[in-house]
């Protein structure tokens, strides 16, 4: 987040994104880890980078910290303290060392399952989301012509 | 298996960057990856809790993961096709400079 070229930022992006999936086949959410790697690393850092082409043209090199960053980097530090600080100091939750054992290859086949059973509502309403944020995004970015606005 | 509290410390570090990064950059671009950064950190959290909490074999976690994942994504998709208009119509990605309707 403090790299001055944004390009570089975005491929940063994509590296912790691939560290973050691999933490997430540790912790033996395999489907997760993938699809992580599927849909962050594959689609939305290429998307961050085709913006930052895109929007690049005119201006020169942005991304230097213009605004005096005292402020946030505070509100933000105090944050993690108190985060951390709760963690901890929790008893409960330090006490937690082992986990449940569970079959990986359990996981993997009842996802499906539970899509489609359990919770096929939200299911139903995740794809009219998508399609409405995919349509609502074309529409946005799309060229305006001169005699519609 | 590292015990829960590392996975959680990991996360409020994770969410932590994004906040400062959302708050101290004024690339509108980074100001949207630092969102999802925080994003990333709380679906970390949801994994680890399901992970080490009671009853793994009720999949509540990953399924809010997907769910999480999904809105993810189509909040970045927005916001970047947001972002270009803007850029389109002011010339700028500069959240602070995007200031018409400052009274």
């Amino acid at each position: 987040m403090s790299l001055r070229n944004l390009v570089h930022s975005a491929l940063c992006l994509a590296v912790s994104l691939v560290g973050l999936a691999l933490i997430y086949l540790g912790l033996d959410a395999e489907f997760i880890g993938w699809i992580q790697i599927l849909v962050y690393v594959g689609a939305v850092s290429i998307l961050i980078v085709f913006a930052i082409l895109l929007t690049r043209g005119t201006e020169a090199p942005a991304g230097r910290i213009t605004f005096a960053p005292w402020s946030g980097l505070i509100i933000a530090g105090a944050v993690f303290a108190t985060l951390a600080w709760t963690v901890i100091k929790s008893k409960a939750l330090t006490e937690i060392t082992g986990n449940p054992s569970l079959d990986v290859s359990f996981v993997v086949k009842n996802i499906g399952g539970k899509l489609v059973a359990e919770y096929v509502l939200p299911l139903q309403v995740m794809g009219l989301l998508l399609t409405a944020a995919l349509i609502g995004a074309v529409i946005i970015a799309l060229h305006e012509r001169k005699g519609l606005k | 298996m590292n015990p829960l509290h590392q996975y959680l410390l990991l996360s409020a570090m994770l969410f932590s960057v994004g906040l400062a990064g959302a708050l101290v950059r004024r690339h509108a671009i980074l100001v949207l990856v630092g969102i999802e950064l925080m994003l990333n950190a709380a679906n970390l959290n949801f994994l680890a809790f399901w992970r080490y909490g009671g009853n793994p074999e009720a999949l509540t976690g990953i399924m809010f993961v997907i769910f999480a994942i999904a809105v993810a994504a189509a909040e970045a998709a927005v916001g970047l096709a947001l972002i270009i208009s803007i850029y389109r119509h002011l010339r700028t990605s500069n959240v602070d400079e995007v200031n018409k309707l400052n009274g």
